[in-house]
C-alpha cells in the first residue's frame, strides 16, 4: 500500500515551485535506505568483512535469481504461484461480496450470518489447515481454499460496512426521484460504497499473498513458497531473499495494479490524498 | 391544488410531532412555514414530499393523495445533497431520468446556465462552494419542473450574503414556471421577502398557530418600513405561539420599535 504525505505536510511544504525534479525526488527518497544498507552490505562483504554466507550480498541474490530465470524454473515457480493466489483471491472475493453484501443490506440476513462469520474470523486462519489437508487434500485445492478464507474476511467486513454506513441522506435524494431497487444499487449504493471496496479488495490481496506462503509451506513442488522452502532446507539463503524479493515485487505490482484500475473510479473522492490537479 | 386535511405525525418512538394540520395551497403560491424548535415543520414538508408517511390525514395535489415521492413534488434539502461521484452537469441530469440524452443534455445545460454555473459542468462537487453546491441542488430540482418545490431550511448553512443572494435568485427561478413553494424556516427575514402567506406554528404537539397573508409587492425591499412591519408581525406571533411574553401589539407602533433588536 503506498502511504501518503499527511494533509499537513502536503500544504506546509515547499511546494510553491512544483519543479519537475521534485515529482521524482520524493519516491526517490524513499529508496534511499534500502539502497544505501544493501550497497553498505554489498561492500562488506565485498572488503571481506563477511564471509555473507547466512547473509548473501545483493549481488548473490541477483545472481541467484537470473540464474532461476535463465533455466525457465523461476517462470515455472512465480505463475504457480500467481495461479494459487489468483485463484483464491477471486474465490474469496466473490464470496465475500455476495455474503458482505446480503449482510449489509439485509438486516435479518446479518443478524442470521454475522455472529457465525465474526466467530469464524477470530479463528487464526493457519488453523484451518490441518482440517483443510485432511479434507481436500494436499495439493491445489487445499492451498486456493486456505487462500480465499484469508481473503474472505477483510473484504466480507469492508463490504458489509461500507454498505452499512452509506449516507442515510444521499439514499434519500434516491427516493426523491423515485429510483427502483435496482437503480437505487446501481447509482446510489455502489458508487457509494465503492471506495471502501477498493480498499478492502487491496487488504485481502496481501492477506492473499500472505497465506500463499503459508500454504507452500505445507507442502509443493513448485511455487515462490517452495523455493522459500527449499532453500531452508538445503542452506541457500541467497535462494530465499531471492523467493522474498519476488514475493514484494509480485505483492507491489499486483497492489498497484488495484489501484491502477479504481484510479478512474474514485477520481471524485474528497479526501487527504486527493491531488489538487488529478 | 395541494391540500393537506388534518395531518398528524406521532412518530413510532411516541413523539406526536404533528397534529391535525390543515391547509389549501393554490398553484404558484409562495408559503414559508416558520416556527420554534420541535413544531413539526419539517415532520410536515416530509409528509409532502412523501418521503414520510403521516399518521391521520392526507396530503393531495389535485386530488391524488401522496404516500410516496411523486414526480411534481421536488425537494431542496439543508444540505445540497449533491451526488460527490457525480459532476455536476450529472448531478442536475439526476433528476432526468426518462428523456432521451440529447433533451436531458440541452435541459442540464439550460439550467447549469440559469443558475449561473456554466463554467462549473465538469467540476466536481467537492470543488463548490457551499452556496454554488446549493444552486446546484435548486437547479437539480428544478430542472423536471416540479409543480410543487418543497424547500427545508435550504439557505440556514450559508452566511447571510450568500443568503440573499439566493433569495432572490430562488424568486428569480421561480418566476420562470411559477410553481408552488413551500419553505420551512427559521428565518424571519426570509419568510417575509420570499412568502406570499407565513404560516406559524406553535411546538408540542406542531400544530398551526397562524396565518399571515405578506401583501407586499416584489422584488420587496428589505429595508423598507412595511417589510419592518410585518416583520414584526411575524414575530410577534411567533413569540405568542412559544408563549412568551408579548407586549401589546397597540403599542408598539407607538414607542418601542427598537425594543425589538
Amino acid at each position: 500500500m503506498t502511504v501518503d504525505l499527511p494533509a499537513l505536510e502536503q500544504t506546509a511544504g515547499p511546494a510553491a515551485a512544483p519543479a519537475r525534479w521534485q515529482r521524482y525526488a520524493r519516491p526517490a527518497l524513499g529508496l534511499l535506505l534500502p539502497v544505501v544498507l544493501a550497497l553498505g552490505w554489498e561492500l562488506v562483504v565485498f572488503l571481506g568483512y563477511s564471509n555473507g554466507r547466512l547473509v548473501p550480498p545483493p549481488s548473490k541474490v541477483f545472481a541467484t535469481i537470473a540464474e532461476l530465470a535463465k533455466s525457465g524454473e523461476l517462470s515455472r515457480h512465480i505463475l504457480a504461484t500467481l495461479w494459487r493466489v489468483g485463484a483464491g483471491f477471486a474465490l474469496g472475493v466473490v464470496a465475500g461480496t455476495i455474503l458482505g453484501a446480503i449482510s449489509g443490506y439485509w438486516g435479518l440476513a446479518r443478524r442470521l450470518l454475522d455472529p457465525t462469520v465474526q466467530a469464524l474470523r477470530a479463528i487464526p486462519s493457519l488453523a484451518w489447515v490441518p482440517l483443510f489437508v485432511l479434507w481436500l487434500g494436499i495439493f491445489e485445492t487445499s492451498k486456493i481454499v486456505l487462500i480465499a478464507v484469508g481473503v474472505f474476511f477483510p473484504i466480507y467486513l469492508g463490504v458489509m460496512g461500507a454498505i452499512l454506513s452509506v449516507d442515510r441522506k444521499i439514499v434519500e435524494v434516491g427516493r426523491v426521484f423515485r429510483l427502483s431497487g435496482p437503480a437505487m444499487i446501481r447509482r446510489i449504493l455502489l458508487p457509494a460504497v465503492l471506495p471502501a471496496y477498493v480498499v478492502s479488495l487491496r487488504v485481502g490481496l496481501g492477506l492473499g499473498w500472505m497465506f500463499v506462503v503459508a500454504a507452500e509451506l505445507i507442502g509443493a513442488s513448485e511455487g515462490l513458497g517452495y523455493l522459500l522452502l527449499d532453500g531452508q532446507q538445503l542452506g541457500k539463503p541467497a535462494q530465499i531473499l531471492a523467493a522474498i524479493v519476488i514475493f514484494a515485487i509480485l505483492g507491489k505490482l499486483t497492489d498497484w495494479l488495484i489501484e491502477l484500475a479504481a484510479a478512474p473510479l474514485l477520481r471524485w473522492q474528497d479526501a487527504f490524498g486527493a491531488r489538487g490537479g488529478a | 391544488m395541494l391540500a393537506l386535511k388534518e395531518v398528524g405525525k406521532t412518530y413510532p418512538n411516541g413523539v406526536h410531532a404533528l397534529e391535525r394540520f390543515s391547509a389549501e395551497i393554490q398553484p404558484g403560491e409562495i408559503i414559508a412555514i416558520i416556527g420554534g424548535s420541535g413544531c413539526g415543520k419539517s415532520t410536515l414538508l416530509r409528509a409532502i414530499a412523501g418521503l414520510d408517511r403521516a399518521s391521520t390525514g392526507s396530503v393531495s395535489l389535485d386530488n391524488v393523495v401522496i404516500t410516496s415521492p411523486h414526480a411534481k413534488i421536488g425537494i431542496i434539502f439543508q444540505e445540497p445533497r449533491l451526488l460527490p461521484w457525480l459532476s455536476v452537469a450529472d448531478n442536475i441530469d439526476f433528476g432526468l431520468a426518462d428523456l432521451p440524452a440529447d433533451v436531458r443534455r440541452e435541459k442540464v445545460a439550460a439550467a447549469l446556465a440559469r443558475v449561473g454555473l456554466a463554467d462549473k459542468a465538469d467540476a466536481w462537487p467537492r470543488e463548490l462552494s457551499g452556496g454554488q453546491a446549493q444552486r446546484v441542488a435548486i437547479a437539480r430540482a428544478l430542472v423536471p419542473q416540479p409543480e410543487v418545490l418543497l424547500l427545508d431550511e435550504p439557505f440556514s448553512a450559508l452566511d447571510a450574503f450568500t443568503r440573499r443572494d439566493l433569495q432572490d435568485h430562488l424568486l428569480d427561478l421561480w418566476a420562470d414556471t411559477r410553481p408552488t413553494l413551500i419553505l420551512v424556516t427559521h428565518d424571519v427575514d426570509e419568510a417575509v421577502v420570499l412568502a406570499d402567506r407565513v404560516l406559524v406554528m406553535r411546538p408540542r404537539p406542531g400544530r398551526l398557530f397562524q396565518e399571515i397573508t405578506i401583501n407586499l409587492a416584489r422584488p420587496r425591499d428589505r429595508k423598507s418600513e412595511l417589510f419592518d412591519t410585518f416583520k414584526r408581525r411575524v414575530l410577534t406571533a411567533l413569540d405568542r405561539s412559544l408563549d412568551r411574553a408579548v407586549r401589546d401589539p397597540a403599542d408598539k407602533s407607538s414607542a418601542g420599535e427598537a425594543m425589538w433588536w
